[in-house]
């Protein structure tokens, strides 16, 4: 069995996988049920100042799309920090903590985007032996309209202030929570390096409407016919999240910052890409949500099963183990010469690649008689969009063609070797190949 | 002591009251909307969809599915009945497992196809609740004279009315509907839907039918052809073949279709007489019909006779395990010889049948059933209108010719579909289709285009 075990900046976990700061997290009761499900840690859903809490509203708070059968791939939540005393929250995270030693319990915070209100703040949490913190710059509904959450996180000087507030006057490890509502998040997360944080946690949910009643034309979710933005999670956004993860994770300016992964993991499999993209470890709301605590069992048995056929023996060897395969458009190999390839076996004559290529791309699939489809190869560019539509995995391939072949296409022969963009006689501004 | 599926003989009620409602419920039953939404889903809408293909309507299967998908059951109706006008009816007794379904590439990837029959039945019932859809054109000042008041006769009738020509059907029954009312098992079609389906469908107005009336007895298709612009004809096979065999004639020896026309138009299945031991002759659907509904009348016990081997049956594999699965005992490979009894029919002796060069004939090896009932069915044939040459139909002892579009030649104004042509498989659906494309054809032709 791969070893799971988890130590994100110095914060030990029997496995990467984090409850993320969210209803599930938002008070002993769940936390408990969440350990005893075998969840590796949780960040404690986001405390905010003394004083009067903050107050919900009291219809729907989330909004939902859903695909095949009603399979739920993506939420939104208009729900805002914690609304409970901040009092009882700590008393709990205490307790909580005092009895789950061996999870980690990182506390999620918000308040104003004051010198003083962290100041206050901060010695509570560290009192709580809470194993660190993370700090709410992500929220992009109600609270942002206060100035904190994501209007903190969209403005890189102020996470960069507020982290190095945290740093000044708390021991605890700073995880900075980014928001993905922003242009690039690389800037966020190089100010939260420059303000001396531990690590960086993204993605929080993006802005969005899922959808709108037409009978009454309000927004979902609606609150007595009128609706807001929310922020956006489930599976549905994990391919944002993997990109700006590994954004980060190869800015050279974010000097290779912990990277905690959030948005949609679902799987194991989910949790993986995660992983190999740059995060140390894991945060998951949605799956929990949809499905209850125990779908981490899941996640724990096969990212182990599949460290073991892979022979990875911690969860560090795996994690950024594709950054340095991620790159940009104008270095990916031109020499790379690939044909879809159907394989008559597995397909089911659903004439699904067919109307895509004929319809939408290159004419680059026959249709012969008796439903037989078959790629023609001096068309096929090698899009995807054929392997993409077709309902049967692996059915369509893209085979790469060998070095010295010609592609019927192009009547070219297929170089050994690489070249890119850079250098191709096509761009104006080449550079001559060294 | 009441009676029991025991009790010797023909008689009514040999079970409890309360089981005839369940034993002929429908055997399909309705999808509700999340079912039909999870059933819906399956569906890929495959690029020139083989389900199309398959089907006689050519409905847009893919379509009407999708339409479901997305909450607009009522569309979906709309794409089914522009093609089949007696879709509903066609969503509960197409032999889907032979056609739409079979075809589906769900089937090929996980010999699970995607459930049309239902998925049609859910789009049509939620429409079939509305007032008519259709609304007729102009009228043309045209007549047309529909023989039969079938499938193929309503279908054409009704696409005859919608665009704009005034349509008297002749009936020979008392009945609308065809086999939809008086041919098929009961459990398929519960309810009164066929009844409710013709009063829908002729809620479009411009159609007369006048029951009672056979053509070729009561009126002659010279009349009709005299009084009228065009005539089709959709009058279905009227004769059944004979059992041409010692004691055939026996009482107890009876037509599966009228055993099931009877059954068809009973209020209460538990006044029917059914004997304690059944045997039904034959391997077309029309035998699983009889013979189901024996065993669920309460027969002790039912047993299908076929003559060649299980997979030459017009029976398809899924009526053969509804038989069997209802306690049909199936023999195939024997022909009957003798029917046997004092008075009335106790027995049929039966041989296993041996080919002979082409044919097949009694061999050695011999059995003998019990029987207190023994229903035929082997086949129909059709009962010509009319013999007068001047009439001109081509026609054999079994069927009528037909042309493109069902025109007979050489008239140009007589048209002809359904179960009485020498096309198709004898389906409700195949009828349908046939009486849309002569009212298409009847149309151009009138209207100067054909």
């Amino acid at each position: 069995m791969a070893d799971l075990t988890s130590n994100f900046v110095g914060i030990k976990s029997p496995n990467p996988f984090w409850l993320a700061s969210a209803p599930p997290t938002d008070k002993a009761y769940n936390v408990v049920r969440a350990f005893k499900a075998g969840w590796g840690g949780v960040v404690w859903k986001t405390l905010g100042e003394e004083g009067p809490p903050v107050v919900n509203v009291n219809g729907p708070r989330y909004g939902a799309i859903w695909g095949a059968d009603r399979r739920l791939l993506g939420m939104n939540n208009i729900e805002l920090i914690t609304d409970r005393p901040l009092e009882v929250n700590l008393r709990e995270i205490k307790q909580v903590k005092r009895d789950w030693p061996d999870r980690a319990v990182v506390v999620s915070i918000m308040v104003p985007c004051e010198e003083a209100a962290w100041k206050a703040i901060l010695p509570l949490v560290e009192e709580t032996g809470a194993d660190g913190i993370e700090l709410n710059f992500g929220c992009p509904h109600g609270m942002s309209e206060r100035g904190m959450g994501s209007a903190v996180g969209q403005v890189p000087e102020y996470v960069e202030m507020v982290a190095r507030w945290c740093k000044q006057y708390s021991r605890m490890p700073v995880i900075v929570k980014l928001t993905p509502n922003i242009t690039d998040v690389r800037h966020s997360a190089r100010a939260a390096v420059k303000g001396g944080a531990d690590a960086v946690s993204l993605i929080n949910t993006i802005n969005s409407i899922t959808s709108v009643d037409l009978d009454t034309m309000s927004p979902e979710p609606s609150i007595d016919g009128k609706g807001s933005h929310g922020g956006y999670c489930g599976p549905a956004v994990k391919p944002i999240a993997l990109h700006m993860v590994a954004d980060i994770a190869r800015d050279e300016e974010c000097k290779g910052i912990p990277i905690s992964g959030i948005g949609g993991i679902t799987t194991w499999r989910d949790a993986a890409e995660f992983l190999v993209l740059g995060a140390g470890n894991l945060q998951v709301c949605t799956a929990a949500m949809t499905y209850g605590f125990k779908v981490v069992e899941e996640m724990k048995s096969g990212l182990s099963q599949w460290m073991d056929e892979k022979g990875y023996t911690s969860v560090d060897q795996v994690s950024r183990r594709a950054v340095p395969n991620i790159t940009d458009w104008r270095f990916l190999n031109l020499n790379y010469v690939a044909k879809a390839k159907i394989d008559q076996d597995l397909c089911i004559k659903c004439g699904r690649c067919y109307a895509a290529c004929e319809d939408t791309s290159h004419q680059a699939i026959a249709m012969n008689p008796g439903r037989v489809f078959e790629v023609i190869d001096a068309e096929c560019v090698a899009c995807n969009l054929c392997v993409n539509v077709c309902p049967v995995e692996n059915c369509i391939t893209l085979e790469p063609m060998a070095p010295g072949t010609t592609d019927p296409r192009t009547g070219l022969v297929v170089e050994p070797g690489y070249a890119n963009w850079t250098t191709h006689p096509n761009n104006p501004s080449a550079v001559a190949a060294e | 002591m009441a009676d029991t599926q025991m009790t010797p003989g023909v008689i009514a009620g040999r079970l409890p009251p309360d089981a005839y409602a369940e034993n002929f419920a429908d055997l399909h039953p309705p999808l509700d909307r999340h079912e039909a939404a999870v059933a819906a889903d399956r569906c890929y809408f495959c690029h020139d969809a083989p389900c199309i293909t398959a089907c006689p309507t050519d409905i847009d299967i893919p379509l009407f599915i999708r339409q479901i998908s997305t909450g607009t059951p009522e569309s979906a109706a709309m794409t089914i009945f522009d093609m089949n006008i007696l879709g509903g009816m066609c969503a509960r007794v197409c032999p889907t497992e032979t056609l739409c379904e079979e075809a589906c590439v769900r089937e090929a990837a996980e010999g699970k196809p995607v459930e049309i029959g239902r998925l049609q039945r859910y789009a049509t019932d939620t429409l079939m609740d509305r007032p008519h859809p259709y609304t007729r054109a102009k009228p043309t000042g045209r007549t047309v004279a529909v023989i039969g008041a079938g499938p193929a006769g309503l279908a054409c009738a009704h696409r005859l009315a919608m665009l704009g020509h005034g349509v008297t059907v002749f009936e020979a029954r008392p009945k609308s509907g065809g086999l939809n009312e008086y041919g098929i098992a009961s459990y398929k079609t519960p309810d009164g839907f066929a009844q409710k389906e013709v009063e829908w469908l002729l809620s479009i107005s411009g159609i007369t039918i006048r029951h009672n009336k056979q053509v070729g007895r009561d009126i002659s298709l010279a009349t009709l052809r005299k009084d009228h612009d065009a005539v089709f004809i959709g009058i279905g096979l009227g004769a059944t073949n004979a059992l041409d065999i010692e004691g055939s004639d026996l009482p107890g020896v009876e037509d599966a279709v009228d055993f099931i026309a009877r059954l068809r138009q009973s209020d209460d299945p538990a006044t029917l007489p059914i004997g304690r031991d059944v045997v039904v002759i034959g391997g077309g659907m029309t035998a699983v019909d009889a013979a189901v509904q024996s065993r669920l009348l309460g027969a002790q016990t039912v047993t299908m006779v076929y003559r060649r081997e299980a997979e030459r049956m017009n029976a398809s594999l899924f009526e053969r395990e509804l038989a069997q699965t209802n306690g049909v005992r199936i023999i195939t490979g024997a022909v009957p010889v003798r029917v046997t009894g004092q008075n009335r029919v106790e027995a049929v002796e039966f041989a296993y049948a041996v080919q002979d060069g082409g044919a097949l004939r009694p061999g050695p090896d011999r059995f003998t059933l019990p029987a207190d009932q023994v229903l035929r069915a082997i086949g129909q044939s059709m009962v010509p209108i009319t013999n007068d040459p001047a009439d001109a139909i081509e026609q054999d002892g079994a069927s009528l010719h037909t042309g493109p579009g069902g025109r007979t030649t050489p008239h140009g104004y007589v048209f002809a579909g359904g179960d009485c042509t020498a096309t198709g498989e004898n389906l409700t659906v195949t009828a349908v289709a046939q009486g849309r494309d002569a009212a298409m054809e009847i149309h151009a032709t009138l209207m100067g285009d054909g």
